[in-house]
């Protein structure tokens, strides 16, 4: 994880591209994103169509990002845990019983089941498409443009910022454990681990310190200067109001498919 | 237990986000407070720490291991408005970026990993803090009840939302059984790891521990006059050993008027998930309790026939016996660091750990 030095927020995260939705301000796609997965939670279940036409519309944004199948599918990976847990529904769930290959299952935890891989899988892939196509310091900057509190901000990125000197100091500490004949085994080894995190929380404390006093030393305040402000045209919020207004369009057949 | 975009539905999705928002501007206004114009870069590396504490993992046995989840510890180490705001930034970044935790569902993630569970936590720890007497050990034991209450409270306030929201017509009490019985195993490994870290942090830098803050003393200057040839020690400073056999009786007849006198004025129903249990007809399958023939069961002293006088009188018995467990633990315990210790010249340099700078 090579955290950017000079030029640095690149983050392993983000690809690099002149795609238009790279191009696009990242609060518009900050907030298209969010009006996309709050449109596709409250579609009802039953139209299944529906949620095939929403996987359709993100593969569309992410094939116009230029961003590969295999690296899509390959972040899609972080949900496995609750597909686990989707895959439990069906056998917990009550109501009607119907019989699938042998096995009694719950009508409704069946429907449950696909609720949750449905929408969790479209929420993951559009916060995968945003990651990709946005670089970290523009997407702090999006969120400080939809009124996030600055102060929050600067925690983020802060924390962004040193996510990674963290966690290098952390493997250090693991290279240096390992070179020593320390092996994690069991509970017995507990003491260490926890001496390993309290160090470092010691150094993590001390060089936000250290990071305070240099700021000071520069003329901090207490606030950080934008200067690098974005702006969005009507055209670019025309564009990037596409994704959730089509999706609102499939909601609303979907809710009439549902009635009716 | 990141929660996933359709798993809790549109309104109470959004309730909970404006739950979350609350919380997280209070905890702004209160870090300002707690850090002033450091709060930036120093709440920023703590997240950073929860963030890389989280990948720290822990070996259990055989192969499985589990790792931290970081409320407890922050709120001990820096401060619960602090911690709140550092678990919540760790959220939406893993939100935004990491997409772990769906964006619709960041309120709930935020209300429940972040605000129940550092204030659960915090809670408790102050009040042990105030019960337990002043000293080390302490702070170690309270994060440790601490870290162990907040992670099933975090269970519980996910199954209260799900009861309000849930998309699924799983029965709660298998919920409630499933999350709180997963979650109260893994608080357990969170709480000795969280106590062993806090009692790490307190040996090198105790003034760093936010909970721990009343037990340093302030440093003191001491200035020696240059005329004098050698400063006259005066009276040593003898290590005042503070007695804790107040704090004992005190605590004692605390806890015996609680149990004896509170459950004297209890109602003598049983309680509301007793009930329910009853009235659904839940508990026809449920098991006999293995102590149901112990003459303590239900609370009740057997052979007593005032149900009132009886539960009081079990209260009491209980908080005997309970005192009667944590003083023979406490005495082995204090034994056995006794006992590996046969120079006894050095032990002296260990006795005033209460009064050390």
């Amino acid at each position: 994880m090579g955290a950017g030095h000079g030029s640095g927020t690149a983050h392993r995260l983000y690809r690099p591209g002149r795609s238009p939705v790279h191009a696009l301000p990242p609060h518009c796609k900050l907030l298209a994103v969010l009006s996309f997965v709050l449109v596709v939670v409250s579609t009802p279940r039953t139209a299944v169509w529906a949620f095939a036409l929403y996987a359709a519309l993100l593969a569309a944004v992410a094939a116009t990002a230029r961003i590969p199948a295999a690296v899509l599918l390959r972040r899609l990976l972080i949900e496995v845990p609750f597909v686990a847990f989707a895959v439990l529904m069906p056998f917990v769930a009550t109501g009607d019983r119907v019989r699938v290959l042998g096995l009694s299952l719950s009508e409704p935890g069946l429907w449950g089941a696909w609720n949750v891989l449905a929408k969790g899988t479209l929420g993951v892939a559009a916060s995968v498409v945003l990651a990709a196509t946005t670089e970290l310091r523009a997407l702090l900057l999006g969120l400080q443009r939809l009124r996030l509190p600055p102060l929050l901000v600067q925690i983020a990125s802060f924390m962004i910022r040193y996510g990674d000197v963290v966690a290098d100091e952390l493997r250090r500490m693991r290279v240096a454990r390992a070179s020593r004949g320390f092996r994690a085994r069991g509970v017995r080894q507990w003491g260490v681990l926890a001496r390993t995190a309290g160090t470092l929380f010691i150094r993590a404390y001390e060089r936000g310190e250290r990071v305070h006093l240099a700021m000071v030393s520069r003329g901090y305040a207490g606030a950080v200067p934008v200067i690098d402000e974005v702006t969005a045209s009507r055209a670019q919020w025309g564009q990037a109001v596409a994704l959730p207004l089509v999706a609102l369009v499939v909601c609303a057949g979907g809710w009439a498919y549902a009635a009716g | 237990m990141h929660v996933p975009d359709g798993f809790i539905d549109a309104p109470v999705s959004l309730a909970t986000g404006a739950l979350a928002a609350t919380a997280v501007a209070t905890a702004l206004r209160g870090a300002r407070r707690e850090l002033d114009d450091r709060a930036a870069p120093l709440a920023g590396l703590v997240a950073a720490f929860v963030f890389a504490v989280q990948m720290l993992n822990f070996p259990v046995a055989a192969g499985t291991s589990g790792h931290l989840l970081g409320g407890a510890l922050a709120a001990i180490l820096v401060g619960p408005y602090t911690a709140v705001l550092c678990i919540s930034v760790v959220l939406l970044m893993q939100g935004v970026l990491f997409a772990d935790g769906g964006l619709t569902a960041l309120g709930v993630n935020i209300t429940d990993m972040g605000v129940v569970t550092t204030l659960v936590a915090y809670g408790t720890f102050r009040v042990l803090l105030t019960l337990l007497p002043r000293r080390r050990p302490s702070v170690t034991a309270a994060s440790f009840v601490a870290a162990l209450v907040s992670v099933p409270a975090a269970a519980c306030a996910f199954t209260l939302i799900y009861a309000l929201g849930g998309t699924t017509d799983v029965p709660l009490g298998k919920v409630f059984t499933a999350m709180v019985g997963v979650h109260v195993l893994i608080g357990v490994g969170e709480a000795v790891i969280t106590a062993l870290t806090v009692g790490a942090v307190i040996a090198v830098r105790p003034d760093l521990v936010h909970g721990a803050r009343g037990l340093v003393r302030p440093l003191e200057l001491r200035t020696v006059v240059a005329g004098q040839a050698a400063p006259t020690p005066g009276p040593t400073p003898v290590p005042v050993r503070r007695s804790t056999r107040r704090v004992w009786a005190a605590g004692l007849l605390a806890a015996l008027v609680c149990a004896g006198g509170v459950s004297y004025y209890a109602s003598t129903s049983p309680d509301g998930l007793e009930k329910v249990a009853h009235d659904k007809g839940l508990d026809r399958k449920a098991e006999e309790h293995a102590a149901k023939g112990s003459p303590l069961a239900d609370y009740q002293v057997a052979d007593v026939s005032d149900a009132r006088i009886s539960g009081g009188l079990a209260g009491v018995i209980g908080v005997g016996a309970t005192l009667a467990a944590g003083t023979g633990v406490l005495l082995v315990v204090r034994r056995r660091r006794a006992h590996p210790a046969p120079p006894a010249a050095e032990a002296p340099a260990e006795a005033p750990a209460t009064g050390s700078v």
